[in-house]
C-alpha cells in the first residue's frame, strides 16, 4: 500500500465534514473519489496533504505515518518526517497554483533544488525529461500566464512528479479542460500509474472516472457509502443516492 | 543673473547634501522595517498585531513634523536625547515604515492563498515560502504605491528644518530672505523636480523589469 487512511474524522466548528473514512491505495492503482460538491472530497484531499489537520485518524504514506491517533486525538509526524512524506506525495491543485513569477522550468526545479537539495543539473535534467514526456519541451522558458489551461495542468503534474512521488493526488483534474483535452489527461494519468504511482483523483466528473479509474469510492455527507471496482460500481448502483448522482 | 545663480549654488548644494542623506537613510532603513511591520501585522500573535495597529494609527494619524519635534524636543524630558540628525532620521524611519508596512501588507494579502498551499505541499518552510514565493510577487504588486511614497519622501525631507538642520529648501529660504529674491527658492524647486524626475525614471525601469509575468 502506498497510501492508507483509517478512521479519519474532521469537523469544522463542530460540524462533522469527514466521518470515519477508511481506504487504501495500491501501487499502480487509479482510485477515483466521487461525490457531489460539499461531500467532503476536498477536505479529505487537504487532510491527506497536510494542508488541514484532521481531528482523529491514521494517514500513512508508503510506510511512514503522517498522523496516528493516540488517546482519541491525532498526533502528527515531526517536521523532518513530514518533509520525507511530502517527497512521496504529489499534489495537483484544481487551479494548479503555479508560481506566476517563475518560468515553467523554475516551477519544476524550485522545490527539488531549494528544499530537498537536489543538485541543480540533476534537477534540470529530470525536469526536461518530464516536460518531454508531457509534450512541453518547447515551453520550459515560458511563464505560466503564457500557457493554456491544459498546458498549465501538465506543468503542475510535472512539478508534482519532480521528486518521484509514490502517490499522486489530483483535485478535479477535468474542471478546467475542454472536452477534447480530457482524453490527453486520462492517458497521462494511466502512464503514471503504469510506472508504479498510486493515483488518487477527486472528481464529480462521472464519465472521467468511468474512463480512467480502476476503483471508485463514493463519498456522501462525509461518509464512504460505496467502495468497489469501477465495473461493479457502474453495474450495481444499488444505492439510491448514487443512482441519483449518476443520473445527473 | 547667471552670476547670481552660480554664487548661491554652493549653499544650495550643501543643503541638497542633507536632503539626500535624509532621503537615502530613511529609504534604506524604513523599507526593511516596513516588511517586518507587514509580516507582524499578518501574524497570528494577537498582542503584536494590536501594538502594530496602534503604532500605525499614531504614525499615520499625526503630522510628521510633530513626530520630529516630539522625538527631538520631547524625549529628552524622559531622559532620551538624540542629536539633531539621528532624531530626524528616527522620526522619518518610524513614520515611513508605518506607511510602507501598510502597503506591503496589502500586497502580501492580495496574493492568492493557493500559492501558500502549493509551497506547503512542495515542502517549503514558512520562511522559504516568503523568501521565494510571496515577497518576490509582492514587489511587483506594490511598486506603483512605493514609487508614490518615495516621491513624497523627497519633499518631506524639507521638514527637518524644524530641528535646525540645513536642508535644500532652508538653504533656498535663507538666500531668498537675505537677497530679497525668489530665484533661490525657484532653484530649490528645480532641484526637487530633478530628483523626482530621476526617481520616476528609476521606478519606470523597475516596473518594466517586473513586467515579464502577469
Amino acid at each position: 500500500m502506498v497510501l492508507e487512511v483509517q478512521g479519519l474524522c474532521k469537523s469544522f466548528a463542530g460540524k462533522p465534514v469527514l466521518k470515519d473514512i477508511n481506504f487504501s491505495l495500491k501501487q499502480g492503482e487509479i482510485l477515483a473519489i466521487l461525490g457531489r460538491s460539499g461531500a467532503g472530497k476536498t477536505t479529505l484531499l487537504r487532510c491527506i496533504n497536510y494542508l488541514t489537520k484532521c481531528d482523529r485518524g491514521t494517514i500513512k504514506v508508503d510506510d511512514m505515518y503522517l498522523c496516528k491517533t493516540e488517546n482519541g486525538s491525532a498526533i502528527y509526524a515531526k517536521p523532518a518526517e513530514v518533509l520525507e512524506i511530502r517527497k512521496n506525495l504529489g499534489m495537483v491543485f484544481q487551479n494548479f497554483n503555479l508560481f506566476p513569477h517563475m518560468s515553467v522550468l523554475q516551477n519544476i526545479v524550485e522545490a527539488p533544488i531549494n528544499v530537498f537539495g537536489v543538485p541543480k543539473e540533476k534537477a534540470h535534467e529530470k525536469a526536461m525529461e518530464l516536460l518531454e514526456m508531457l509534450g512541453l519541451s518547447d515551453k520550459a522558458d515560458s511563464y505560466p500566464f503564457e500557457l493554456s489551461g491544459g498546458q498549465k495542468q501538465r506543468v503542475a503534474i510535472a512539478r508534482a512528479c519532480a521528486l518521484n512521488p509514490k502517490v499522486m493526488c489530483l483535485d478535479e483534474p477535468t474542471s478546467a479542460l475542454d472536452p477534447e483535452l480530457r482524453e490527453g489527461i486520462a492517458t497521462i494519468i494511466e502512464n503514471l500509474a503504469r510506472d508504479g504511482m498510486g493515483i488518487l483523483i477527486i472528481t464529480h466528473d462521472m464519465s472521467f472516472a468511468k474512463r480512467v479509474a480502476t476503483r471508485i469510492i463514493f463519498l456522501d455527507e462525509g461518509q464512504i457509502i460505496q467502495e468497489s471496482s469501477k465495473e461493479e460500481f457502474f453495474e450495481s448502483m444499488e444505492n439510491e443516492r448514487i443512482r441519483r448522482f449518476v443520473a445527473m | 543673473m547667471a552670476e547670481y545663480i552660480i554664487r548661491i549654488t554652493p549653499a544650495l548644494l550643501a543643503g541638497l547634501d542633507t536632503t539626500l542623506s535624509v532621503f537615502f537613510l530613511t529609504l534604506v532603513l524604513s523599507i526593511p522595517l516596513g516588511i517586518l511591520v507587514a509580516l507582524g501585522r499578518l501574524s497570528n500573535i494577537r498582542p503584536l498585531v494590536e501594538i502594530l495597529k496602534f503604532y500605525i494609527w499614531v504614525m499615520r494619524g499625526t503630522p510628521l513634523l510633530l513626530q520630529i519635534v516630539v522625538i527631538f524636543f520631547g524625549l529628552p524630558i524622559i531622559g532620551i536625547t538624540f542629536d539633531r540628525f539621528p532624531a530626524a532620521i528616527l522620526a522619518f524611519v518610524l513614520n515611513y515604515a508605518a506607511y510602507f508596512g501598510e502597503i506591503f501588507r496589502g500586497g502580501i494579502d492580495s496574493i492568492d492563498k493557493g500559492q501558500y498551499d502549493a509551497a506547503k505541499v512542495l515542502g517549503f518552510t514558512p520562511a522559504k515560502t516568503y523568501q521565494r514565493i510571496i515577497l518576490p510577487q509582492m514587489i511587483k504588486i506594490v511598486l506603483p504605491s512605493v514609487a508614490n511614497e518615495v516621491i513624497t519622501l523627497v519633499k518631506d525631507t524639507s521638514l527637518v528644518y524644524v530641528v535646525g538642520l540645513g536642508e535644500l529648501l532652508r538653504a533656498g529660504k535663507i538666500a531668498s530672505n537675505r537677497d530679497a529674491s525668489l530665484v533661490p527658492l525657484i532653484m530649490a524647486g528645480v532641484f526637487y523636480l530633478a530628483l523626482t524626475g530621476i526617481l520616476t525614471v528609476v521606478f519606470q525601469k523597475l516596473e518594466k523589469r517586473y513586467a515579464y509575468y502577469q
